[in-house]
């Protein structure tokens, strides 16, 4: 793919490529999800080959695991601190049950997962977040696996790319998740004073603690097209002022237009983005 | 279970506690007030300036919350926007530069909750603290007279030592809001509470701060000297350790630490 692919918009359909919009044909018994944006039932594996977005645009939330696949080189994505997983420091009612529960239903252990891997030829760490765990909640092992992988990235150079989605902090943690925030961003700092690169892609929803902490920490950030990004909640904000929102208020573009992130990055060509930006921090030859 | 969490929050939250002013004014000396963050405002919720303890040259960095309603209103009620953030954050570099120990008093609710705040960036502004206080080379210290509000709160704590009156709260989320999210029901703030482990017991033995101030005898003049006697003699500690920085990181590293 030439360099500047992705800043291009397709004209036509035949401009599109081959990958993606339409190529495959569903079966009628085929299950459908319905765009919440265009209100279209898409068959689900024409939402799967099209980086699970919508023929509209609308990008769907999508799992760690998913997100790991699309954006890595092929087999390379090698697991780390798996064993990290969060206790229960304050004993906190029904904490342990429902993390027992999450955990069966979204069969991962925390809601980040951490690794090194290669994208585009570039080796780095990479953790992403995972939405359907407790929506991404940052308690004790999130911080402690992302701090982690930002040490393990400093002593061995190597570049990090993050994936945020995450509804804040863990309350169930109390001071110890809110904790995180600080150890995490300590982390970063140390990485970006060795002369590191970490880029951020904020992807719907970035709120709260994670938001005011590494998401926002990064060299380049970019964010998927519609994702809501902000520190405190619109409903809340809502509620505390009485005035209405302003349309698009803490989507990604609202963030471009306030100077909070870098770019806008579709799926379809992020990951020859990513790979693009990881390579221009790797040096090059001598001029 | 007891309602004591709960008080304790009342109490943080009464209106006729100290605020930050009445620390400055009784610990420091020819405290000069500086202004604004050289990027946007002036953010009245955070004061902010250099004073003596002492003989010593400090910067202090008080979160206002007002004493009356007119006060209150006109300081948000001690809730910073962005700008107060970074006002804070501008005294604080400033304090390195000039090898000044930085000392903060904090007390709110939590970071302004905002369109204005989200349009520059409060979750920018409180990140960026949290980096930079983690690096800044001189000795911070931090005490949470009243509320310890989440973000808004930790965003001034990222501290060599971090003390708590006996009556202040350090929390993650106030207890209205944990009881509204997990029971859909903001009239069990009081469990809440009991469950969040918010007192300066608790976070003193979570190891979240490293004391907790008595507010026995608050009302008399000892109370100030107390607490100014107990600044320098911490102070002199921190100004001479080579390892500040190593330590000031792995006091945060430590909590959530897995082996």
């Amino acid at each position: 793919m030439p360099i500047l692919d992705f800043l291009y918009k397709p004209k036509n359909e035949l401009e599109k490529g081959g990958r993606a919009v339409a190529p495959i044909q569903a079966d009628a018994n085929e299950p459908e999800k319905t765009c919440p944006n265009c209100h279209k039932a898409i068959p689900l594996s024409r939402i799967w080959a099209n980086f699970n977005t919508c023929t509209c645009g609308y990008h769907f939330r999508m799992s760690a695991r998913q997100r790991i696949t699309f954006i890595t080189d092929k087999g390379t994505f090698s697991e780390m601190f798996k064993e990290v997983t969060s206790q229960d420091p304050l004993r906190f009612d029904g904490y342990k049950q429902k993390l027992e529960t999450v955990r069966a239903a979204s069969n991962e252990e925390e809601a980040v997962i951490c690794g090194t891997a290669v994208i585009g030829g570039v080796k780095c760490m990479l953790f992403v977040m995972e939405p359907n765990f407790m929506m991404g909640s940052m308690g004790s092992a999130v911080g402690e696996r992302i701090t982690r992988a930002f040490e393990y990235a400093t002593e061995h150079r190597l570049p990090v790319v993050g994936y945020t989605v995450s509804g804040g902090a863990r309350m169930q943690e109390g001071l110890i998740s809110l904790m995180q925030m600080a150890k995490t961003s300590g982390a970063v700092k140390r990485h970006s004073d060795a002369g590191l690169f970490y880029l951020t892609v904020l992807t719907d929803p970035t709120t709260g603690g994670v938001t005011a902490s590494f998401a926002m920490e990064g060299d380049i950030i970019l964010a998927e097209p519609g994702a809501t990004v902000g520190f405190a909640g619109a409903r809340v904000i809502e509620q505390t002022t009485r005035k209405t929102l302003p349309k698009g208020f803490q989507k990604a573009e609202f963030l471009l237009e306030h100077g909070f992130a870098d770019a806008i990055s579709p799926r379809r060509y992020q990951k020859s983005l990513v790979s693009m930006l990881l390579k221009m921090h790797c040096g090059g030859d001598e001029l | 279970m007891s309602t004591g969490a709960y008080e304790t929050v009342r109490k943080a939250r009464s209106s006729g506690r100290y605020t930050g002013i009445d620390f400055i004014k009784g610990i420091f000396n020819h405290f000069f007030e500086l202004h604004g963050d050289r990027r946007f405002a002036d953010d009245s919720a955070i004061i902010g300036g250099v004073a003596y303890l002492d003989n010593t040259p400090v910067t202090v960095i008080a979160i206002e919350k007002g004493h009356n309603a007119r006060e209150r209103m006109q300081r948000l009620f001690g809730a910073p926007n962005p700008e107060g953030y970074r006002k804070a954050l501008r005294l604080m570099k400033q304090a390195e530069k000039f090898h000044r120990p930085v000392i903060c008093f904090v007390d709110t609710s939590g970071a302004y909750c905002g369109i204005g705040a989200e349009e520059r960036g409060q979750g920018l502004a409180i990140a960026e603290n949290l980096c930079e206080m983690m690096t800044l080379n001189t000795p911070v210290i931090s005490v949470l007279i009243g509320e310890g509000g989440s973000g808004g709160a930790l965003a001034l704590s990222v501290a060599d030592r971090v003390y708590m009156l006996e009556n202040a709260v350090y929390s993650v989320i106030s207890p209205e809001g944990c009881a509204s999210i997990l029971w859909k029901d903001s009239t069990k703030a009081a469990e809440a509470a009991e469950c969040l482990k918010l007192t300066a017991k608790d976070a003193l033995k979570l190891g979240v701060i490293e004391e907790v101030i008595s507010e026995d005898n608050m009302e008399q003049p000892e109370f100030f000297a107390g607490l100014r006697e107990k600044l320098k003699a911490e102070l002199r500690v921190l100004r001479k350790d080579p390892q500040l920085l190593d330590k000031r990181y792995n006091r945060f590293r430590a909590f959530g630490r897995t082996e």
